[in-house]
């Protein structure tokens, strides 16, 4: 339905040719726009129901209750479904680790929070279909799940800032929401999210249409295809500086796979991208000491890279 | 009426500012509204999603940015 509404656009009412590269590229953007959006829409107010059931308070409580192993999962886990935004870092940090969450599954929690969550899962299911969308959720828990074990094996409690391990935390007492209230907050933040994201969708989806209707046999393959071993390491070094949420970088790995790019190294590049990032350092320096912030990003551009690899070689 | 709004600075953070001093404005509510911007602080309420709103000690909520309608409601 979808499709014949993009056609009938593209061709009937601008009146473009069916067979032309330009009437190739704007259905492919009309199609994959109100795909994109309707997805958006229905799946993020969903989402957003099902976390206003998962406040990070809550999420504080279950995990408190688990030691390691068990607990990265469970934080892993939870991560997906958790709201988190990089501004609340310290906050969330100070409160996991003062309520006697092991330093480890605190970490399985900060990766696969930015990393793993709605709107990187609709961007790849609208792009790239269910198999891939999947595929990168599974392999982010992993990537959180492995990283923070790490992390927690090496015993550095004593490499986050002193002050922390001094500081008062009280109980808050939230209220529990009605079901109004809930969808209240589902719509509102379905709004605002909607807002934010929709100039980094657009323009995303514009470059794959151009992409789709114009892109030649391109040299990036040369540089950073199958035959280059260090391929993967070399988009993870990219990645890790660069700060993007899903809804721009997807668009940008869809182009990447259009010029020919082995799935694994674009979807190591994709969570180097949202798991680590230059401004996240800032932010997390204020809770953790030089080393401890060196081997957080380190075990997580390592374990990324591995997944890259396993990628390009098994699929 | 004493209300402080928890955030360590992030755009939401002043959205609810702002949203909270025009609910206390519109609803004619005698109350001093007050940033709390020091992580100390915050961690005291237990909050750890900002922006989060206080009133007379009380965690209203957390980790969202309410409208002034929504504030408006919770001052009467």
């Amino acid at each position: 339905m979808l499709k014949t509404f993009a056609d009938y656009f593209a061709f009937q009412v601008i009146g473009l040719d069916a067979k032309s590269r330009l009437g190739e590229a704007v259905d492919f953007f009309v199609y994959d726009t109100v795909k994109i959006f309707l997805l958006l829409t229905t799946i993020v107010y969903v989402v957003a129901v099902i976390r206003s059931y998962f406040s990070p308070e809550r999420t504080r409580r279950i995990l408190s209750h688990n030691r390691e192993y068990i607990g990265n999962v469970l934080a892993a886990l939870l991560g997906i479904v958790t709201p988190f935004c990089s501004c609340s870092a310290v906050p969330l940090f100070i409160g996991f680790v003062e309520s006697g969450i092991p330093l480890g599954v605190t970490f399985s929690f900060l990766i696969s929070s930015p990393m793993v969550n709605e709107v990187a899962l609709i961007m790849l299911w609208g792009l790239f279909g269910w198999k891939i969308a999947l595929t990168y959720v599974g392999s982010g828990v992993v990537v959180a799940i492995l990283a923070g074990m790490a992390i927690g094996r090496l015993h550095m409690e004593r490499y986050v800032q002193d002050y922390v391990w001094e500081m008062k935390v009280g109980a808050a007492e939230i209220q529990e929401q009605s079901f109004r209230e809930k969808h209240q907050y589902a719509s509102g933040y379905t709004k605002e999210l909607l807002k934010k994201i929709w100039p980094y969708v657009v323009v995303g989806i514009g470059l794959g249409a151009f992409i789709h209707g114009y892109a030649p046999e391109d040299l990036l393959v040369r540089y950073a295809g199958r035959e280059n071993p260090l391929a993967v390491q070399l988009a993870v070094l990219i990645g890790v500086p660069l700060y993007s949420n899903a809804a721009g970088i997807v668009p940008v790995v869809q182009a990447l796979m259009g010029k020919g790019l082995p799935i694994g190294t674009v979807l190591a590049f994709m969570m180097a991208v949202t798991a680590l990032s230059f401004p996240e350092a800032v932010i997390l320096k204020n809770v953790l000491k030089t080393r401890l912030l060196a081997t957080f990003f380190g075990i997580v551009a390592a374990a990324i890279i591995i997944v890259g690899y396993m990628f390009n070689t098994f699929l | 009426m004493k209300i402080e709004v928890l955030g360590t600075g992030c755009a939401k953070c002043k959205t609810l500012y702002e949203n909270t001093k025009k609910a206390v404005e519109e609803s004619g509510t005698a109350a001093e509204v007050l940033k709390v911007e020091d992580i100390p602080s915050i961690m005291r309420y237990g909050v750890m999603s900002t922006p989060a709103l206080v009133i007379d000690g009380q965690v209203k909520f957390s980790g969202k940015v309410a409208s002034v309608v929504e504030i408006m409601g919770l001052l009467s």
